[in-house]
């Protein structure tokens, strides 16, 4: 029951260079692990190559042994740096969580939230309370592992502090394999189990 | 009184362009046959307060010719633009949409189409369907759809690389269920617009075919075939049904390029907060 | 005497809601800020606050629809839209948030202007190579972007440095070196606005912090007192921040930021307050000093 990056190389095209060259990681079921480096690392496109948004060039994402499937519902699911951009701005946001599921009462309570906000467009909305819509829609669908590419970076401190605990929550509570990508050495210590360096 | 805000102006504006184009196409509309009936002793006369745009060389109202003539250019103008429009969006998701073979293969047909003037391939096209309506209409569908599709086609590509497209499909959702819940709904005020803005080329190329007696045939009293009349008495100084019927196109075209302008102001983001 | 002063300084936007209705959103009210010679004020707050739009409205390039109210003072002088037309780029610099800033015709050398020997001097310093002057915005790498803009803002003459998030996408070493200059620069007697929503770096770097909630300043205090703890600090929503830290406990508030639109009438902060009174509710609290800071609330300590 893991999630892995077994020697992984990925650039964009032949006349680029490498952005990740030869990475290899592993994420078990209920484990917490901190992506942590600097930026230009690579650490959002081994996210997006874990969670199967882009596909490595060489090398290979296997979950439980397997490929991670292309079509349907994805097991591992990734939340951005920027939850405005994830979000259909067309939508209203009930509309947004129904994408991945039914709406589940005591999720919403979980999350802080609030029943009005689901009538609401996301841009009358701040990014915080955006992020707990994305994190939400994510667990839905129902994830296994969750990628977090800086979730909170954008955010104040007192959000951050409280989506951090939600979803730390949900992760104990349903066994998430969690990779929490972030600059932020204090954060990352206070989140998670394990810490690898880019 | 209470004064209006920016917005409010435009739309009223708007309304105001739309209805004057509406009411202009009703009234044409209704004008029976017999009102625009030749009378040869009422021929040949200048503009007076009974016929406004004067009579032409068979003593037919000229006011009412040019109105009825609108009529005709405005369903074909809106019919094919129509047209033109909904190829468009088709041909532009596609491109945007299919492999990189079929938007080479779209890009590739758009270029030639641009690559001719329009009139000339209208003309071509009306000519090979036997003139008349049906050829007009499909040559001017056939020529007015490249510029949008273009558009379209680059707004769709610009959509699909969205955080929330890529979320879309890692919930499992597919390719067409992502179209018409994600793409199309966006693409809906470029549609109007497109068509709007359309619809003016689509009149004058009516009109210029038509004048040069490759469109709609000589009984129709279209705009194009009055003015084509109005040549052959000019140099006996007959005045008037060139210029006035001439002003009148103008007119209508002027207007709906506003209307379209106007729209585009209330639907695009980028202004509408102005 | 201060550089920069802003009193009661509020800015709104005129906007469309649904429909035709027109509404003015508030994003800064009420705020106060002084900035001395020779001193870094940072000025942290998330996202949303309205930091970037008080850059704007100091350098007077707040767009078409946008209101502002209030008193801005330059060396003791009103700054007019005159005035900051002929202070911009010349005695206020700014470091501009994007890259989007950037001419994207323009080669970044003649782009970042001064003298060439100054502008090779600081490349060399943000360890940018000597070609850098030769590429075009677009070439350039994200971290390269950011620091050939602080670059462009360090090589005038300004008194006056507006920094608005300029180490986002620098490694640490990077960060590090623009904020060295920084406080080079403010040693040799300028002043430097340090717009941040990473609350440690303005700890480290600052003089003086100046902590933004809902388009207003709640505080501003010396930056020891933010590393000394929440016993030193006097504004419950500085106090809350500093609990909710990774290191020092992560422990958040309740509650929301209020938008924009639907302002509380009272002290912006009430409803999410521990120690809210009736007072709160119903009126804005004065700025009082309180132990050698300013703070704006009815019980600040």
């Amino acid at each position: 029951m893991a999630l892995e990056a077994q020697d992984v190389y990925f650039r964009y095209n032949k006349k680029q260079p490498w952005v990740l060259e030869g990475r290899s990681l592993k994420l078990e079921r209920g484990e917490r692990l901190a992506l942590f480096a600097p930026s230009g690392r690579g650490k959002s496109t081994l996210a997006m190559l874990l969670a199967g948004y882009l596909a490595p060039t060489q090398g290979q994402i296997l979950l439980d042994g397997e490929p991670l499937p292309s079509k349907g519902v994805c097991p591992v699911q990734l939340i951005y740096q920027h939850p405005e951009k994830a979000i259909n701005p067309r939508w209203r946001l009930g509309r947004v969580l129904e994408e991945s599921g039914s709406l589940q009462e005591d999720m919403l309570e979980a999350f802080g939230i609030e029943r009005p906000w689901l009538q609401r467009f996301p841009r009358e909305l701040s990014g915080g309370e955006l992020q707990r819509f994305c994190v939400a829609r994510a667990l839905l669908s129902g994830a296994q592992y969750l990628i977090c590419d800086e979730i909170s970076t954008m955010l104040d401190v007192i959000t951050q502090a409280q989506i951090w605990n939600v979803v730390l929550a949900e992760a104990e509570k349903r066994k998430l394999g969690l990779l929490a990508v972030t600059h932020n050495r204090h954060l990352a210590q206070r989140i998670c189990t394990r810490m690898v360096e880019l | 009184m209470k004064t209006w805000n920016r917005r409010t102006k435009v739309l009223l504006l708007t309304a105001v362009m739309a209805a004057l184009l509406i009411a202009l196409y009703a009234l044409g509309a209704l004008i029976p046959d017999d009102a625009v009936a030749s009378s040869i002793q009422n021929a040949k006369q200048p503009p007076s307060w009974e016929h406004p745009f004067g009579t032409d060389a068979l003593g037919r109202d000229l006011f009412l010719r040019t109105l009825k003539g609108m009529a005709v250019s405005m369903t074909i103008g809106l019919a094919a633009s129509a047209i033109s429009a909904v190829v468009a969006v088709l041909v532009g998701v596609c491109a945007a949409t299919g492999s990189r073979r079929v938007d080479a293969c779209v890009g590739w047909v758009i270029d030639q189409v641009m690559s001719v003037p329009h009139t000339v391939l209208v003309i071509l096209i009306s000519f090979a369907l036997g003139r008349g309506l049906r050829g007009l209409l499909v040559g001017i569908a056939a020529t007015h759809w490249c510029s949008l599709a273009r558009l379209i086609r680059g707004e769709v590509m610009q959509l699909r690389s969205q955080q929330y497209v890529a979320v879309s499909r890692k919930l499992g959702r597919s390719s067409g269920w992502i179209l018409v819940h994600h793409l199309l709904p966006h693409l809906v005020p470029q549609f109007f617009v497109g068509l709007i803005l359309m619809f003016p080329h689509a009149i004058l190329h009516e009109a210029s075919v038509s004048f040069l007696g490759f469109g709609l045939p000589p009984e129709q009293p279209a705009i194009g075939i009055i003015l084509s009349e109005s040549m052959r008495y000019l140099s006996a100084g007959m005045w008037w049904p060139a210029v006035l019927p001439g002003l009148a196109l103008v007119l209508i075209v002027l207007l709906v390029d506003k209307l379209g302008d106007h729209l585009r102001m209330i639907l695009d983001p980028y202004s509408a907060q102005e | 005497m201060n550089l920069l002063e802003i009193q009661d300084l509020s800015v709104s936007f005129r906007m469309y809601g649904r429909g035709l209705e027109q509404t003015d959103l508030q994003v800064i009210s009420g705020l106060h800020l002084a900035v001395r010679p020779g001193e870094i004020v940072a000025i942290a707050g998330s996202s949303g606050s309205g930091k970037s739009l008080l850059a704007s409205a100091i350098l007077g390039i707040l767009p078409g629809n946008a209101a502002v109210y209030g008193q801005m003072l330059y060396k003791g002088e009103e700054l007019t839209p005159q005035r900051q037309q002929r202070l911009r780029g010349s005695e206020i610099a700014l470091v501009p948030q994007s890259v989007a800033y950037l001419d994207p015709l323009m080669k970044v050398g003649p782009q970042t202007g001064g003298p060439a020997e100054k502008r090779r001097s600081l490349f060399k310093r943000f360890g940018l190579p000597t070609q850098t002057e030769q590429l075009y915005p677009f070439q350039l790498s994200g971290g390269m972007a950011r620091r050939v803009l602080v670059s462009t803002a360090l090589i005038t003459d300004a008194k006056l440095i507006i920094a608005d998030e300029p180490t986002p996408g620098m490694s640490l070493d990077q960060a590090l070196e623009a904020l060295r200059l920084f406080r080079e620069m403010a040693d040799e007697g300028k002043a430097v606005l340090l717009i941040t929503h990473d609350i440690d770096l303005a700890f480290e770097f600052a003089d003086r912090v100046a902590v933004f909630y809902a388009g207003t300043t709640v505080e501003t205090a010396p930056a020891s007192d933010f590393k000394t703890g929440p016993e030193a600090l006097r504004h419950p929503y500085s106090k809350a921040l500093w609990r909710a830290l990774p290191q020092n406990g992560f422990t958040p508030i309740e509650g929301f930021q209020p938008y924009a639109g639907s302002l509380p009438k009272g002290c912006l902060f009430a409803p999410r307050c521990p120690y809210k009174t009736e007072q709160c509710i119903k009126e804005v609290p004065p700025v009082q000093e309180v132990r050698g800071g300013e703070v704006r609330c009815y019980h600040g300590t």
